[in-house]
Order: C-alpha cells, then sequence, then structure tokens
C-alpha cells in the first residue's frame, strides 16, 4: 500500500516517513523531474564522449607493433567488461541498499541495470571473441577470466528471471536482491582471475597497484570510452527507472478504473 | 538444541519412508555418468582423460534433482511456517535441513562416486582425492544449492530457473572438485585444493543460511 501511495503522489509533500537524504527522491515526481533535468546531459555526453572516445581509438591511438590494427577492438573490449563489472557492482549496491533501508528506487535501480550490465558482458565476451581469434588463434578459451566472465553473464540472466518470476513485486525485489548479493562473490573472483590463475587471458595492465602500464596514448581513449560507456549507463539507468515509475503508475490506475466499474 | 535434532529426524525418518527420493538421486547420477560413454564412444584413453570432470558434472545435477525436497514438500503442507514461527532461529533450521540433505542424497553420491569412476578407468590414484574432494564439496553444493531453492519454492515451475540460479553458484565447486582429482592423477599436491573446497565449505557454512533464511522468509510472508 506504501508503493501505491508514493506512485501515485503528484505533489511536492516529502514522505510522510521523513525526507532524510535519499529519501527524497523515493517520491516519484520529484525523481520525475530530476531524472528530467539530468537525462538531456547524459545522453548528450555519451553520444559526446563515446564518439570522442571512438575518435582517439580510431584515428589518434597508435597501432600495435605486433597485433596492427586489429589491437583497437580493445578499445570497446576493455571498457565493455569494466562497465559489466561495474554494473555488477552497482546492482549488488542498490539491492544492498534496497534490503536494508527498504529505498523504493534501490530495487527499481537494480532491476533497470540487469539488462545493461548484461549487454556489456555480452558486448566483452564477443568483442573478447573477435580480438581473441587474429590475437591468440582461437575464438574462445576457457581460461579462469573468459569462464568467470561468462558466469557473471549466467548470474546477470538468472537475476532477470528472477524479477520475472514473482506475481508480486515487492516479493521479487527482495528476492532479487538476495540472488544479487549472492553472486557478488563472483566480482573479485573476476578481477583476480588473471592474478590468481596464469592462463591465457593477460594480467591487469591499468588498474594495478603498480599504476598502469600502458602508455598515455592508449589510455586516455580508453579512459574517455570508460566515461562515455558509463554515462551511457546513468542515460539507460535513468530511463529504466522512469519507465518502471511510470509502469507501476499506469498499473494502479487501471486496477481502480476497473474496480470502480 | 533438542529441536534441531528432531528437525534432523524427522527429515531422515520421512526420506527413509519415502525410500524412493535417494534412490532416485543415485539412479540419476548413474545414468548420467552411463551417457557419456555412450556418447563419447569407450576409447579407454578418452574416458579416462575426462572421468573426474564426468563424476563431478553428474553429481552435480544429480544435487540439482534433489534440492526439490529441501524446503518444497515442507513449504507446502505449512509445517516451515510452523518451525518459522515456533522453532529455533530459521538460520539454523536451514543448516539442519541441510545436513539432513546432505546425509540423503550427497552421501549416496559420495558413496557411488568410486565405482562409477571405476567405469570411466579412472587411474588408481584418483579414488581417494575423489572422495576426499567430494566429501567437501557436496556439503557445500546442498547448502548453496538451498539457497536456489529457497528463492524459488514459491515460483510456479521454479525447477528450471532453479537450475539457472544454482548452476553458475556452483561452478567453482565444480572447478576445485576436478582440480583436486586431476592433481593427485598427475601426482602434483593435492593439499591446496582440498584446502580452497575447506574453505568454500565453511564460507558456505558461514553464509549461505542467511541467504536461504532470507529468502524462507520472503516466501512465508
Amino acid at each position: 500500500m506504501a508503493t501505491e501511495a508514493m506512485a501515485l503522489s503528484q505533489t511536492d509533500k516529502a514522505p510522510a516517513r521523513g525526507a532524510a537524504g535519499l529519501h527524497r527522491f523515493a517520491n516519484p515526481a520529484r525523481f520525475s523531474r530530476l531524472s528530467a533535468r539530468l537525462l538531456p546531459w547524459t545522453a548528450a555526453l555519451a553520444v559526446g564522449l563515446i564518439a570522442l572516445g571512438l575518435y582517439l581509438a580510431l584515428f589518434v591511438a597508435p597501432a600495435d607493433y605486433q597485433q596492427g590494427q586489429s589491437v583497437r577492438i580493445m578499445f570497446v573490449h576493455v571498457p565493455s567488461a569494466w562497465m559489466a563489472l561495474f554494473c555488477y557492482s552497482f546492482m549488488a549496491l542498490a539491492s544492498a541498499v534496497g534490503l536494508i533501508w527498504r529505498h523504493p528506487l534501490a530495487d527499481l535501480a537494480a532491476k533497470a541495470t540487469a539488462p545493461v550490465g548484461a549487454l556489456f558482458t555480452f558486448t566483452a565476451l564477443l568483442t573478447g571473441s573477435l580480438w581473441g581469434k587474429p590475437m591468440w588463434g582461437t575464438w574462445w578459451v576457457w581460461d579462469a577470466r573468459l569462464t568467470s566472465v561468462l558466469v557473471l553473464f549466467f548470474l546477470y540472466l538468472g537475476y532477470m528471471a528472477l524479477w520475472q518470476a514473482f506475481d508480486d513485486d515487492a516479493k521479487a525485489a527482495r528476492a532479487a536482491a538476495i540472488l544479487a548479493l549472492v553472486g557478488a562473490v563472483n566480482v573479485p573472483i573476476i578481477k583476480f582471475s588473471v592474478d590468481w590463475w596464469n592462463t591465457l587471458h593477460q594480467p591487469a595492465s591499468v588498474l594495478r597497484l603498480d599504476g598502469p602500464a600502458i602508455h598515455a596514448s592508449m589510455l586516455w581513449p580508453l579512459v574517455v570510452m570508460t566515461l562515455g560507456f558509463t554515462c551511457y549507463f546513468a542515460t539507460v539507468l535513468l530511463l529504466g527507472l522512469r519507465a518502471e515509475l511510470n509502469e507501476r503508475r499506469a498499473r494502479i490506475l487501471r486496477q481502480r478504473a476497473l474496480s470502480r466499474l | 538444541m533438542s529441536a534441531l535434532a528432531a528437525i534432523i529426524a524427522r527429515d531422515l525418518r520421512i526420506a527413509a519412508r519415502q525410500g524412493s527420493a535417494t534412490l532416485l538421486v543415485v539412479v540419476f547420477f548413474v545414468l548420467t555418468v552411463t551417457l557419456f560413454p555412450l556418447g563419447v564412444g569407450p576409447e579407454p584413453g578418452i574416458l579416462a582423460r575426462i572421468a573426474a570432470g564426468v563424476v563431478w558434472v553428474a553429481a552435480l545435477l544429480a544435487s540439482l534433482i534433489a534440492l526439490d525436497r529441501l524446503f518444497q514438500a515442507d513449504f507446502e503442507d505449512g509445517s516451515l511456517e510452523l518451525i518459522l514461527l515456533s522453532g529455533p532461529p530459521l538460520e539454523l533450521v536451514v543448516l539442519a535441513k541441510a545436513l539432513a540433505h546432505w546425509l540423503t542424497s550427497g552421501l549416496p553420491l559420495l558413496l557411488v562416486s568410486p565405482l562409477l569412476a571405476v567405469t570411466l578407468q579412472m587411474p588408481a590414484e584418483g579414488y581417494l582425492a575423489l572422495l576426499a574432494a567430494m566429501a567437501l564439496g557436496t556439503p557445500s553444493l546442498s547448502l548453496i544449492g538451498g539457497i536456489g531453492a529457497a528463492l524459488t519454492v514459491n515460483v510456479r515451475r521454479g525447477g528450471v530457473l532453479l537450475s539457472l540460479l544454482v548452476l553458475p553458484l556452483y561452478v567453482p565447486v565444480l572447478i576445485f572438485g576436478v582440480s583436486t582429482v586431476e592433481a593427485a592423477i598427475t601426482g602434483i599436491a593435492v593439499k591446496p585444493h582440498l584446502l580452497i573446497l575447506l574453505a568454500g565449505f565453511f564460507g558456505s557454512i558461514a553464509l549461505a543460511p542467511w541467504a536461504s533464511a532470507g529468502a524462507l522468509r520472503l516466501a512465508l510472508e
């Protein structure tokens, strides 16, 4: 009932529980206005940064002395992989916030993150496979990092399937939150898999304790592409949250109309 | 404490009366392992090479089959609700039920696995390691599977969803279980692999009950 009331509230009143901190944005109308203000910026930044990053990656960054031009796949592969891990961490964090503080938007944020995280994971696997054929001579190998990223992909799919399996949204949210937190153990495994197992995928070159091991001419396109992907994620997240809130409002209005017949 | 013992005894008694449940799990295990020589061909070299992996994968799938019995029946007839209301903490109940579940499905798998390894012509050095690895791995499978079983206890046709949720979480146990046997066969140190399996076991005991209990409370609301 509380979520119904909140979904329908069209006014600026703070929720009865007190408007502390992030709970201010549990009010859908307020969140709607905030996201309407933010969306053009995140979308523009996403498009701009990705365009800039692609230009830097394709024309400015040097070709590799060994791999030639095919090294440029890295500028899509690595940011996708970073975003895949980032999205799962964000999903786990949002799930924890939803479980502990019962913030209604936290559950929806986790739900909205899952498809885009799965997409980034799939992109990382696909571009990695395309890069692996010229570089390693094989489309796929069961090394530690590839296997754990594939497991991450299945975790995303299982998370989305669990949301669909429940009729009651509140129960679905909490069950999915439990699953997201259980699966979060895979994230450090992926990150450190190249250190723990000495297999085919190369070890960390950027996010290491000794600092990045690649030259600035390759580092900057990577950073720009990653920032662009992050803005893309923010755009999709905001759009997804708006869509969820609108869907809930529509469902409640429909139920009310039906009950008045 | 006696309440937990009563829960374990009840689960064991139900499993004993319904003897088919344990038998079903073992028969599925044997059938799955049997499919591999039929599919891959009976050349001893190939079978011996994949023996450890096949036994472990079949054990994983058989554990999956057995997970239905963990919470479903008690949830459907209301006993789980009674236990939640009047019994010991749900986390301890989950541990007790996981123990009973392991005794009636994990332990039989463990005991049958060397026989199946013989049919796959696994080298002799691997048998002890296989028993040790399964002894440490199958309880983890019961506990981790319990999380999935608790999440899908109230879901229509939750069996397939259970597989999708639980199999990615089973992958580490599978990987280290097989690597233990492979290490024994190739003659390198087995203890590190067993220690990792043990760590997984302790981690499951410590953390899985919380997730399962949370999911059960959700279903019982």
